[in-house]
């Protein structure tokens, strides 16, 4: 079992990962943190650090802070589960899902 | 390390807010034309206004670069009758639209007795629309093929480089709606407003609007707001405001949670406040009462976006389980992007699958698409609309390709708003040919001005409002403000902060709601619309006093919530005053079953007067002759703006 320290928490907003941030990409230009309508996100106490998913649960899954990024990569959508849509190959027959 | 909890554990307490709070500051700002709402709408207005030489304010609650509706995106300049190509009449076409109502671009199915448009808004936007789309082109936005990425498309004119969408152009009848690259406007719009010296106050809440003397009915003198930020409070006086706030999306949902599933169409920031702040000063609203079934959200987002067969998705042949072609629009050149069967071709498709005639669920037939139709639609249409790139960019990213795949349709299978789910319309403010409110020094243009919510009408409709806003505070003397207005609501604003134990918005947002289901569903009755004005009442007396908000933000949304209660007051008055139904407004009372009786086409109005709810009538051509009027106030319009 791992070694970790376990916090008395309540439970976290779900869906509590609208996006994903890539911190080997990530600069903390805080340019999402702009540009969201909702204010999502804050700047990370740390500089230079990605920004902090402080409101998980107001996201609308609106885009601009993917859209607008400067850095490729360094932020991308993670629709919650029951979001994902389907699709059938048309060759194959075959149902698809986003299952990333 | 990017969730709040991640920095809980690292540092073992909670991270201090981000920002600096003064609540107990206070910023006093003086304008010629105050701009409330900056989205397509405002920040056209606070552009006009500025160009006609005034002094510009604009508030706006996120952050201009990519707020409002149409901030993230637009691929549909809808209504254009004036462009080259149009096959119709400004004029004509903008009679037949308010002649005949139009949903989300349907073509009007037959003759239809009565519509409740907004004749003066269409009027303006048949007219100044071309105008205004070339006006964003002048400002770096994309509105034609100039990288050549769709030659050979239909609808794509070789010349101008014009790409039209089939919206209400069955077999290029008319020509009338022009597909842009709208990712490239909002933008354009706020470096546009910052050009021009427009001051920009960003994350800033606006609450109400000030009035003469304090008021009720006055002129309008400014308004009062705060940084849902740092908590700051800001005093805004004016000459003349522009109402350019949004419309109202969540006042019946109960969960404020899992957004992308069922909640929001529109962004949470849309609470009505605009709407709410009009009617505290006294002006007069219409069409309150309409409201429809709420989108539940399948796919990625809401029903629109949710796959093949729905207003985001032109050309494509749905198909069922067996790949069987059904008898449902393409929403292409040969139905003029009509999106829905008709209620009898419904029930007959309803029929074949009860009987196995077709197998559910169905498919948007990608594959099957001529390749510059596939890319016109999946990459241009999609790709620019509203919220829609990031979705496409997801599917690609797990590996849709509408070359190989057939994209899944969730009618049929994602069952019905219940009918106590609902989403409040498109009523609004009562207006003039100035698009002036019946209070003095209140403009309105957008989404709440009793129209359909759709991008190219804010956009010349703000632009229309700005110029004459401008016009009005050009004549008008120095506005003075009530310290006492104020100071009032100043108290009620900071209220919540002083608690730190009660409810929370969440909580409130959810009570306010449930009121809403209860007594305000789709079966409405006098006894009900009055238990829930108590039950409202109720609310707002008892545990609005017990609101706490720890941050600015969470303050933001508890002040929504405020906007919801008393938007939800409006409706269910005006509801009580319309006593019958309506087919039209999708309006039923069961204690007036009869549909649209001729003595009830009319605008029902609602106000406050003395702070009593007073109502009244108008006629549904209230502003008479469109054309002859329009022109009568715009002699001097100028056209497309020289840079």
């Amino acid at each position: 079992m791992p070694q970790k320290e376990i916090y008395a928490l309540p439970n976290i907003v779900s869906p509590a990962n609208p996006v994903i941030f890539n911190p080997d990409i990530c600069n903390g230009c805080n340019t999402c943190v702009e540009v969201c309508q909702i204010d999502v996100f804050m700047p990370n106490p740390e500089k230079g650090k990605p920004p902090v998913i402080l409101h998980p649960d107001e996201c609308w899954y609106g885009g601009c802070c993917v859209n607008d990024c400067p850095y490729p990569g360094a932020i991308s959508f993670n629709w919650p589960v029951q979001q994902r849509a389907y699709w059938k190959d048309k060759a194959t027959g075959k149902i698809l899902r986003d299952s990333q | 390390m990017t969730k709040w909890y991640d920095l809980l554990e690292k540092y073992g307490k909670p991270t201090p807010w981000p920002y600096p709070i003064r609540y107990d500051e206070e910023q006093e700002i003086e304008t010629d034309v105050l701009i409330i709402g900056g989205g397509i709408a405002g920040c056209w207005a606070a552009i006009s206004a500025a160009r006609n030489g005034v002094k510009v304010a604009l508030v706006e609650k996120a952050d201009t670069i990519r707020s409002g509706s149409g901030g993230p995106g637009c691929d549909h300049w809808c209504v254009t009758p004036a462009n080259p190509h149009s096959k119709v009449d400004p004029d004509d076409w903008a009679k037949r639209l308010v002649e005949h109502p139009v949903h989300a671009g349907q073509p009007p199915k037959g003759p239809v007795p009565l519509s409740y448009s907004n004749g003066i808004g269409t009027q303006i936007q048949c007219r100044e629309n071309y105008d205004t789309l070339l006006e964003i082109e002048q400002m770096g936005g994309k509105i034609r093929d100039v990288d050549d990425e769709y030659p050979g498309a239909e609808g794509r004119y070789d010349d101008t480089k014009f790409m039209f969408s089939p919206r209400m152009s069955p077999n290029h009848a008319t020509e009338v709606t022009i597909r842009v690259w709208g990712t490239t406007f909002k933008p354009a719009l706020k470096k546009e407003c910052q050009r021009l010296g427009v001051k920009i106050y960003d994350r800033v809440m606006v609450t109400s609007l000030l009035t003469e003397g304090g008021v009720q009915g006055a002129k309008v003198v400014g308004a009062t707001g705060f940084n849902n930020r740092t908590g700051e409070f800001m005093v805004f006086k004016s000459k003349a405001a522009v109402l350019a706030t949004a419309g109202n999306y969540s006042l019946w949902m109960l969960n404020t949670e899992l957004a992308g599933y069922t909640t929001f169409p529109g962004s949470r920031t849309k609470t009505g406040d605009g709407m709410v702040m009009a009617w505290k000063a006294g002006a007069e609203l219409t069409l309150m009462e309409q409201t429809g079934p709420h989108m539940i959200g399948t796919g990625h987002k809401h029903t629109w976006y949710g796959g093949a067969g729905d207003a985001s998705y032109e050309n494509i042949q749905l198909v069922d389980a067996n790949g069987k072609k059904l008898p449902w629009p393409l929403q292409g050149w040969p139905d003029g992007g009509d999106m829905r069967p008709s209620p009898e071709g419904m029930e007959k498709i309803i029929k074949g699958i009860k009987d196995g005639t077709y197998a559910l669920p169905f498919y948007g037939d990608f594959p099957a698409m001529p390749d510059i139709e596939r890319r016109v639609t999946w990459k241009l249409m999609l790709g620019e609309e509203s919220t829609t790139k990031n979705i496409t960019n997801s599917y690609e990213k797990g590996g849709f390709n509408p070359a190989k795949h057939l994209l899944m349709n969730y009618n049929l299978i994602e069952g019905n708003s219940p009918a106590h789910w609902r989403m409040p319309g498109r009523g609004g403010p009562v207006v003039d040919w100035d698009l002036k409110s019946t209070l003095d020094g209140l403009y309105v243009a957008g989404e709440q001005m009793f129209a359909a919510g759709d991008h190219s009408f804010a956009a010349s409709t703000g632009r229309y409002a700005g110029r004459k806003a401008a016009a009005y505070a050009m004549h008008t003397g120095e506005s003075k403000i009530s310290r006492d207005q104020v100071s009032l609501e100043k108290a009620r604003i900071y209220a919540p902060i002083n608690r730190s134990d009660g409810i929370d918005w969440k909580e409130l947002h959810a009570g306010i709601s449930r009121a809403m289901q209860y007594f305000c569903s789709a079966y409405k009755t006098e006894l009900l619309l009055n238990m829930g004005l108590d039950a409202l009442k109720e609310i707002e007396e008892i545990f609005v006093p017990r609101l706490y908000a720890l941050d600015p933000h969470k303050l933001m949304r508890g002040i929504e919530d405020l906007s919801l209660l008393t938007y939800g007051q409006i409706i269910l008055n005006a509801s009580l005053a319309r006593k019958a139904s309506s087919q039209v407004l999708d309006f039923y009372r069961i204690d007036y079953p009869e549909i649209d009786p001729p003595e009830w086409n009319k605008f029902i109005t609602v106000k406050l007067e003395n702070n009593e709810v007073k109502t009244g009538e108008l006629p549904l051509n209230y502003w008479g002759d469109m054309k002859a009027n329009y022109e009568a106030q715009n002699k001097d319009y100028t056209g497309v703006y020289k840079r």
